[in-house]
């Protein structure tokens, strides 16, 4: 084979052997049910707790705490993140997460003030 | 150039030592990518929170506006999306599976499970128009808005339209003539159509049980219809007469025994009615929700499809044998990368418009 200069050695880095394979995919299937299972709790709750029930805070809360779970596991595990140098990771996850949450609070507290004017 | 010079660069870079990451330039400027893209669509929601929480007044609820199934009749609340939400995933499974094969240089598995993505992909753009050629038809009921300015929304199961029996002859009827969806014109398309048409352009009039339509020719007609079953009006907004209703109290809807049949056939004969959506008004909520529900919905569609044309391309390069020539599958994986944030963004969508 041509030696070629496109070859950044980072990117053989990554190979695996026959077993490594085994075990990755063995995770891939556990996070997939995971996923599933949660898909399917989010859509019952959402289906048997009507809006505007005593219930309905804890189940907002509930949803919004499976969906960062989800968002975990498909970041961390299918996106390969969790594996990747911890510098790399965090440099992702950091700004991004200090830079929502702030969104965030901005957006709902403005939007509450907003409403409340009208 | 040759092997020797991308050495002397990293060098350059580096000064001899690895770079800090230890990945590919390719991937590492995707996750950038990603990472703006993740503030796009982070902002979409805000502003859509801002929006929902800005708003006084009821909300359209996720179970109640994505209730249909194809093919079928009835209530399946939220079946649909999570149906959608489960194809994503596995997508996303067959994506990562892809990945895990190109780092064993198993070509074959790359190509099966490469294929089997791009059909994931596929499945999902495809419910996904019809998700919303259903929201922009809306339902049969449609929204009114009732005598004392309350504006509600209907359940209930919508009587059959029979036929149309002219009385005063039009352009291409004569009196007594029975029209049905086997006769009808091309112009009027279906009697559903027709009616739902003339509701809107106030060309309906009578009560229930005895409604009068006006068709595009001039004819007007007595309108056979079916009596609805279990018809219950949801207030939405306040008029003077009725409050609005409330989602987790199903009696606060008008019921049948409190006239919610008079109430709305009045409404539809008046003309105060609004039938699916669009971007000047929808029957679901106030105006914003479906300018968000299109905008979201349809810039993470947009990314699925262009997820879809690189996930071909580079499938096209397995079967040449490109990257293994190459050495390596990294672009597979830089394609997985994007492919489950078109993902990760979905569970987000998910959760905001249906669920919450």
């Amino acid at each position: 084979m041509d030696q070629r200069d496109d070859i950044i050695e980072y990117s053989l880095y990554n190979h695996h052997s026959e077993e490594e394979g085994k075990k990755l995919r063995k995770k891939i299937w556990k996070v997939t049910l995971i996923l599933s299972v949660v898909t399917a709790v989010e859509v019952l709750l959402g289906a048997l707790i009507k809006q505007g029930s005593d219930m309905w805070l804890t189940v907002k809360v509930l949803f919004i705490v499976l969906t960062l779970l989800k968002a975990g596991y498909i970041v961390l595990t299918f996106m390969h993140l969790g594996d990747e140098k911890k510098v790399l990771k965090w440099i992702i996850l950091i700004p991004y997460l200090i830079f929502m949450v702030y969104l965030i609070f901005i957006g709902l507290t403005e939007g509450a003030a907003v409403g409340a004017k009208m | 150039m040759s092997g020797h010079a991308s050495n002397e660069i990293a060098n350059v870079g580096w000064d001899g030592k690895g770079s800090p990451f230890s990945v590919g330039y390719g991937k590492l400027m995707m996750w950038f990518f990603l990472v703006s893209d993740a503030l796009t669509f982070g902002g979409f929601l805000v502003a859509y929170g801002f929006i929902r929480y800005s708003f006084d007044g009821a909300w359209p609820i996720g179970e109640e506006t994505f209730d249909a199934l194809p093919f079928l009749h009835g209530s399946y609340p939220l079946a649909y999306v999570a149906l959608m939400t489960f194809i994503l995933i596995i997508s996303s499974v067959t994506m990562v599976l892809a990945v895990e094969a190109g780092h064993r240089m198993d070509r074959k598995g790359v190509t099966k499970w490469m294929l089997a993505t791009v059909l994931g992909g596929l499945v999902f753009v495809g419910s996904q128009a019809w998700e919303w050629s259903h929201f922009i038809h809306g339902t049969k009921f449609g929204k009114v808005e009732l005598s004392d300015g309350s504006i509600a929304t209907a359940k209930g199961e919508f009587g059959k339209i029979q036929s149309f029996e002219v009385v005063t002859a039009g352009a291409h009827t004569n009196v007594g003539d029975i029209i049905t969806d086997e006769n009808i014109s091309s112009e009027e398309g279906d009697l559903m159509h027709a009616f739902q048409h003339a509701a809107a352009k106030r060309h309906l009039s009578g009560s229930a049980g005895a409604l009068m339509i006006t068709l595009h020719d001039g004819t007007v007609a007595k309108v056979n219809k079916d009596a609805d079953t279990g018809l219950e009006l949801i207030v939405k907004q306040a008029g003077n007469d009725h409050a609005v209703s409330s989602a987790a109290d199903e009696s606060t809807r008008i019921s049948e025994e409190e006239g919610a049949v008079a109430l709305y056939y009045e409404a539809l004969a008046k003309g105060n009615v609004v039938y699916g959506a669009n971007l000047q008004e929808n029957e679901y909520g106030p105006q914003s929700y479906g300018h968000f529900f299109f905008f979201v919905t349809g810039f993470h569609g947009f990314h699925v499809t262009i997820g879809i044309i690189l996930n071909i391309i580079i499938f096209l390069n397995v079967l040449k044998g490109t990257y293994h020539r190459r050495g390596h599958y990294e672009m597979v994986e830089k394609g997985g990368l994007y492919w489950h944030f078109v993902d990760l963004v979905w569970v987000f969508v998910f959760t905001f418009f249906y669920l919450i």
